[in-house]
């Protein structure tokens, strides 16, 4: 599934334009990674929180040569799903929690 | 940043109703979550992508008692962010540098 078929699907679903749309949708994607350009986390109900996270430096290796490289520290995004997606997405299992 | 907050950045930028905008924000969540219970991955180009992966059954303890406990098999979303916007992160830009930005308020800052 991608940004294309989402749009679409609500595009239907809500009655608006398909341009009024992925306009929205690109708005809100754009809007989450800047905040997170940022440093600051966005929290979505329900959904999850997106925030920066610090990884540590790392001695490394480089796979194809053998050499051992420094990894400096580095800023990656990520996402904390809520509890009530990751309860969703095991409804199906007998003991999800 | 909540919800809220970008479904005004949104209406502003768009000109585009806060009701409309929230329609779409919140079709947009559910559409991924709907599909994530479908099993299916999700891909936003220059975003990430939205998956449901496997998690193996362990044994766990309770922090509290010490207990063991078991713990099943379960599946979990996972996002993985773009090359794009993990590049974006790490240069991590402040308010006013971007000059293509999507929102008034950052070309003016």
């Amino acid at each position: 599934m991608t940004k294309a078929d989402i749009a679409h699907q609500i595009a239907q679903a809500t009655g608006l334009t398909q341009t009024d749309t992925a306009a929205a949708v690109d708005g809100f994607i754009e809007a989450v990674s800047m905040a997170l350009e940022q440093g600051e986390h966005v929290e979505i109900r329900g959904f999850g929180t997106f925030k920066v996270v610090e990884r540590a430096a790392r001695k490394g290796r480089n796979p194809r040569a053998g050499t051992r490289i420094d990894i400096p520290p580095r800023k990656a995004p990520t996402f904390k799903p809520s509890r009530e997606i990751r309860d969703r997405i095991n409804r199906d299992r007998q003991h999800p929690g | 940043m909540t919800k809220a907050d970008i479904v005004r950045l949104i209406a502003q930028d768009s000109g585009l109703t806060k009701t409309d905008t929230t329609a779409v924000v919140d079709g947009f969540i559910e559409a991924v979550i709907d599909a994530l219970e479908r099993g299916e991955h999700i891909e936003i180009r220059g975003f990430g992508t939205f998956k449901v992966v496997e998690r193996a059954a362990r044994t766990g303890r309770n922090p509290r008692t010490g207990a063991e406990v078991k713990i099943t098999s379960r599946k979990a979303p996972v996002f993985k962010a773009s090359r794009e916007l993990r590049g974006r992160v790490e240069n991590g830009k402040k308010r006013g540098d971007n000059k293509n930005a999507l929102w008034p308020e950052e070309k003016a800052a």
